[in-house]
């Protein structure tokens, strides 16, 4: 392998991760505070990207331009986080958070189960594709090799900046102060005046939009098809659980491992490709059971 | 003498078991049809199912068959294995169906097979394509009526050989499951067979439904074969072939599709002219000789009315086995003296049967595989459509390209060479 091959493998990896990592985040902000391992957050991302694929595909039809791809991504992100994540935390999952963990997971099981089949009756099952957004920004040949700017570039900023909005967000506004307040103990937080039932839903609606951006910004790169969120869901688990769960930094971390892990196992045994995220994941928690960046928590009584 | 006389007993009840043996003729003829109309195969469901509607309705309105309406029960392979199973047994002993039709999954027919066996009804393997199953296994009750994965990939390997016979290197991205991997083999069994020097350059089995072939790309790129092969279908094959064409790939290499004539509409203008298609058969909404037949032109329009997108390959796979089910029946119908045959009386009137869907004719052979002709062609843009449509057709004759009865496909095509390759005749057909 020559300098060439490694570096083109660092730039698929990367450009890989960015995808990853936007979903894979907002499934472990949802599981940080509000301890649910939400299954559905795999159809907001097949949702997102639906939406988009279909939406862009009309208005581009209709000649607009293609740059407007970018905020149509925006605002079908925080419908969906708003329509349908808001909906499922206020109607669904408030009532089963005193439930025991199985049953939160049958339930947003359930719900992944249903949403699967309303993409179904609404897109039907044949592939989408829009890819008005990437074709606009064009190629760029790195080391002889052509990339699309989309990937190369466009993705891995777009992951840099929800990753660090996201932690100025946590850790300068009061909303995420809030929200890190009720992660960090409910009970604690509840008594001293914090409107705990508001974080959960604020912070199911952020998560939701994240997995619907994903999905959004997915739909410009690849065929929207059913099935897509079941697939995404099993590697974003597997993210989340590597890095430990509740943590952001670590999942961007993690999503850059398995990406890096991933694309240099397509250079040097292909045959690895698909064992690599688990593999890591394996490694990871065998010698770590909490994750990467875990904290190993004292039980309460 | 008294051995004589068991004998002409014998005889006379035979005979007129056999004139008994006329069943009353029933209110309908009922076919049970499995097919993905959930998942990612569901791109080939759910058309076979919309095409088998219209096919059954006319058919109902030209009498049916023998004069008894056709009712198809449809199944969803989507739901797994052991779901699929259990429907595939209440429609057999529960409503009893007069023939089930069985299915697109090889992984399916695989399971499928023994099991229509054992329940003693007819089968016909409508979709799947894995070559193992006659040639492992002894059935009466089941058929194929369309070639099998041998001759269509053959064929793909003769009609490169034939259109860039300078080509020097290759490099495979399939899918991973069983399709993907023996498809491969029969492939490069078949090329190294008949063309030693070609390089095998680099072998990718991406995950069955990855969203992102980035990496390969990449990969490919650095490679640059003269060849990329892809057995991929659907979503996996419309994303290949769009990040390849968007990243320049398809301006370095030569494309070589075998499913391809299913995505050519949805591909739009990320197929770009010069990429090698095919089609599971004489599969193509164009059928260089059958496009201008009144028939075939209004089916296309009416399917097209329907579903709002041309006809792909398994509307022609079911086509060919409700064509194959009527010639069953007509058959026996004639052999039985004019009275309705009995199950067993169908079953042996499959055996030999020679019938026509919406391609050309297909015989079935002694080992119950179905002999279809394979239809491919090189990509181009041409007026009145906005995809790649094909040109330089060539269709190759089915007797010559499937394994003889009785032999192992990857034995056989070992056995092929240069000669094979000019043995084969190809009818040649433009735009």
């Amino acid at each position: 392998m020559n300098t060439q091959l490694f570096a083109l493998a660092i730039f698929d990896g990367v450009a890989y991760a960015a995808l990853v990592f936007l979903v894979a985040v907002g499934l472990t902000l949802i599981f940080g505070v509000l301890q649910i391992l939400n299954v559905a957050h795999g159809s907001f991302y097949a949702i997102g990207a639906y939406a988009t694929a279909s939406l862009g595909g009309m208005v581009f039809a209709a000649g607009f331009s293609p740059y407007l791809a970018f905020p149509l991504m925006l605002i079908v992100a925080v419908l969906v986080g708003i329509a349908l994540g808001g909906l499922i935390e206020q109607f669904l999952l408030k009532r089963i958070y005193v439930k025991e963990g199985a049953l939160q997971l049958l339930v947003t099981f359930a719900v992944f189960m249903i949403l699967e089949d309303v993409q179904r009756l609404v897109w039907g099952v044949q592939p989408y594709f829009e890819s008005s957004a990437l074709q606009a920004l064009g190629n760029i040949k790195v080391l002889g090799i052509t990339y699309t700017v989309y990937q190369l570039i466009v993705l891995p900023c777009i992951a840099l900046a929800v990753l660090i909005c996201l932690r100025l967000f946590l850790r300068r506004t009061l909303s995420g102060k809030l929200i890190l307040a009720v992660t960090e103990d409910r009970e604690a937080a509840t008594s001293i005046g914090i409107d705990a039932d508001r974080v959960y839903l604020l912070t199911f609606i952020v998560g939701a939009a994240l997995a619907a951006f994903g999905g959004a910004l997915a739909s410009a790169t690849t065929s929207v098809v059913p099935g897509m969120g079941a697939d995404m869901i099993v590697l974003s688990f597997a993210v989340v659980a590597t890095a430990g769960l509740g943590q952001i930094e670590g999942a961007a971390l993690t999503a850059l491992l398995i990406g890096l892990g991933r694309s240099f196992a397509v250079y040097l045994m292909p045959e690895l490709q698909v064992l690599v995220p688990y593999l890591i994941m394996l490694l990871v928690l065998l010698v770590r059971p909490q994750g990467l960046f875990g904290i190993a928590q004292a039980r309460k009584i | 003498m008294k051995k004589l006389l068991s004998a002409a007993t014998l005889a006379a009840a035979t005979l007129l078991g056999a004139s008994a043996m006329a069943a009353d003729k029933p209110s309908e003829v009922q076919i049970g049809i499995t097919a993905f109309l959930s998942g990612p195969a569901s791109v080939f469901g759910e058309p076979a199912k919309a095409a088998a509607e219209m096919i059954i309705e006319d058919m109902n309105a030209n009498g049916g068959i023998g004069g008894v309406p056709v009712k198809a029960h449809f199944v969803d392979e989507g739901a797994g294995g052991e779901a699929l199973l259990a429907e595939y047994r209440r429609l057999v002993q529960d409503v009893k169906v007069d023939a089930m039709f069985a299915s697109i999954s090889s992984g399916n027919c695989n399971k499928i097979a023994p099991l229509a066996e054992d329940l003693k009804i007819l089968n016909l393997m409508w979709d799947c394509g894995t070559q193992r199953i006659f040639e492992e296994n002894k059935y009466r009750y089941v058929f194929r009526t369309q070639a099998n994965a041998t001759p269509e990939m053959l064929s793909t390997v003769l009609y490169l050989l034939k259109t860039k016979p300078d080509f020097k290197t290759i490099a495979v991205v399939n899918q991973d499951y069983a399709w993907g991997r023996d498809s491969w083999a029969i492939f490069s069994t078949a090329l190294k067979a008949m063309k030693p020097d070609v390089e095998v350059v680099a072998e990718f089995f991406p995950k069955f439904g990855t969203p992102d072939f980035s990496t390969e790309i990449s990969r490919l790129q650095a490679l640059r074969p003269d060849v990329i092969l892809s057995t991929s279908w659907g979503g996996d094959l419309d994303t290949f072939v769009r990040q390849a064409s968007q990243r320049g790939l398809t301006d370095t290499s030569t494309l070589v599709l075998p499913l391809a004539e299913s995505s050519l509409e949805r591909l739009g203008d990320a197929l770009p002219a010069g990429h090698i298609v095919g089609a599971r058969g004489d599969h193509y909404f164009l059928h260089p000789e059958k496009k201008d037949d009144a028939a075939f032109k209004a089916f296309v329009a009416a399917f097209k009315d329907k579903t709002g997108a041309y006809p792909i390959y398994p509307v022609f796979h079911i086509s060919q086995a409700l064509s194959a089910i009527k010639g069953a029946y007509e058959k026996a119908i004639a052999a039985n003296g004019s009275q309705w045959p009995d199950h067993e009386q169908v079953v042996d009137a499959m055996e030999g049967l020679t019938f026509k869907g919406l391609g050309r004719e297909v015989t079935i052979r002694a080992d119950h595989q179905g002999v279809e002709d394979q239809l491919l062609g090189t990509t181009i843009r041409a007026d009145g459509y906005n995809f790649a449509v094909l040109d330089n057709m060539m269709m190759f004759d089915g007797d010559a390209i499937t394994t003889p009865v009785g032999q192992e496909s990857i034995a056989w095509l070992s056995t092929l060479n240069a000669d094979f390759m000019n043995s084969v005749k190809a009818e040649e057909f433009k735009h």
